[in-house]
């Protein structure tokens, strides 16, 4: 492939992602996964699993995944192509959308769209955690952990980040 | 990660509308956009406040946006309230696109318009896109040092426990007021692209009409 084909090519993939994305960007990131590795071929499943850490471990959106697929893939007019192609659209999208959405606040289809979405996007959402797990389990050791920080997080209230950067001090010290 | 998303969204029968006739006093909005009013009493946010708003909240969201975002927004900003920007998490998530840059979106146009919009997106996401390429670059340089290889391992034991923990807590009210139609959508779309490693389209393009459709019935 020569590199305009290849800055199509993500284009294209996260522009259809980017539509497909109900429920944020973790909903849709085993479709990613699917597109980049299994599909394109542009990274091992490891090497997705930590392109994903590394975006978590950098203050800002979790979108940003993509624009570190897009500079693994193409350098800087790959990291361009990939962070534009999965925000202009839907932001176009959000500003045209925004008052019409209001003034159907009422409504009762509205309330079942923004119901019937629930479910859905939180089935996506535990698939993409399940996905990301087997993809960063490289040890029993480091499957625990994740089955852990699920624990922690969803029974007390402290912040995600310890546990995150806690995965990253106990890998340090080899001891996930 | 926003663990907080479920909390915020989804409770359409908690929204309060009070504000909605306050947007008349705002005639320099486009009416698309005036969808939730700015408080009358404080003057709107220059393009650059909202620049910088989106930035200080993007340099410090360790782990997701949408908690910080909304301290920011609501209660230091004090751009909105608190039931507006429930009001506007919902609408963020059942976009498509990333929530939280949606919410920069509807944000930013509800003060400035186009204008607004651009400057809080590129707030929210100029520095962050820029950490991000550093620190893969540090990344790919060093990978083949034990250390970091090691590092990234564990740190991504960790962000896949976040996503997984998150997807519990925003399906806290399918547990709460369990529901067949709820669950079994959830189980669905879950076996689907987990286990059968379906494309996201046909999951999306099957399940949606009927989840929406049980939704429509179960409301009336």
């Amino acid at each position: 492939m020569n590199d305009d084909s290849v800055l199509g090519a993500l284009a294209l993939n996260f522009l259809v992602l980017s539509l497909l994305a109900v429920g944020g960007a973790n909903a849709v990131l085993p479709e990613m996964h699917r597109q980049v590795v299994d599909v394109a071929g542009w990274m091992t499943n490891e090497q997705f699993a930590q392109t994903f850490a590394i975006a978590q471990a950098v203050p800002g959106p979790n979108v940003l995944v993509v624009t570190l697929i897009g500079w693994h893939v193409a350098g800087f007019a790959g990291a361009l192509v990939s962070t534009l192609a999965m925000c202009v659209p839907t932001c176009v999208l959000a500003y045209v959308v925004g008052g019409v959405w209001y003034r159907f606040r009422a409504a009762k289809w509205r309330r079942a769209i923004q119901g019937g979405l629930v479910p859905l996007t939180i089935g996506l959402i535990a698939a993409s955690g399940f996905l990301l797990a087997e993809g960063a389990a490289r040890s029993v050791p480091t499957a625990l952990y994740t089955a852990v920080t699920v624990l922690v997080l969803l029974f007390t209230r402290i912040s995600p980040l310890w546990m995150l950067f806690g995965g990253g001090a106990l890998g340090l010290l080899r001891l996930i | 990660m926003g663990c907080s998303l479920g909390k915020a969204g989804y409770h359409p029968d908690r929204l309060v509308y009070k504000r909605a006739s306050l947007s008349h006093r705002c005639p320099a909005m486009p009416p698309e956009t005036a969808s939730v009013a700015p408080q009358a009493e404080r003057p709107a946010p220059s393009l650059r406040e909202l620049f910088v708003g989106f930035l200080s909240v993007a340099v410090v969201a360790f782990g997701g946006v949408l908690p910080i975002a909304r301290r920011a927004v609501v209660e230091r900003y004090k751009w909105v309230d608190s039931d507006e920007f429930t009001e506007l998490v919902g609408l963020a998530q059942f976009l498509p696109g990333p929530n939280i840059v949606n919410l920069s979106i509807v944000i930013g146009s509800r003060f400035r318009g186009v204008p607004g919009a651009i400057a809080a997106f590129c707030g929210l996401t100029l520095a962050p896109a820029v950490f991000v390429i550093l620190a893969g670059t540090l990344f790919a340089r060093y990978s083949d040092v034990p250390a970091v290889a090691d590092l990234i391992a564990g740190l991504a034991a960790g962000a896949a426990g976040m996503v997984i923990a998150m997807a519990g807590r925003m399906g806290e009210m399918l547990w709460r007021r369990p529901s067949v139609q709820g669950l079994g959508i959830a189980a669905a779309a879950f076996v689907g692209i987990a286990v059968l490693g379906l494309p996201l389209l046909w999951v999306m393009l099957g399940l949606a009409p009927v989840s929406i459709a049980l939704a429509w019935w179960a409301i009336r």
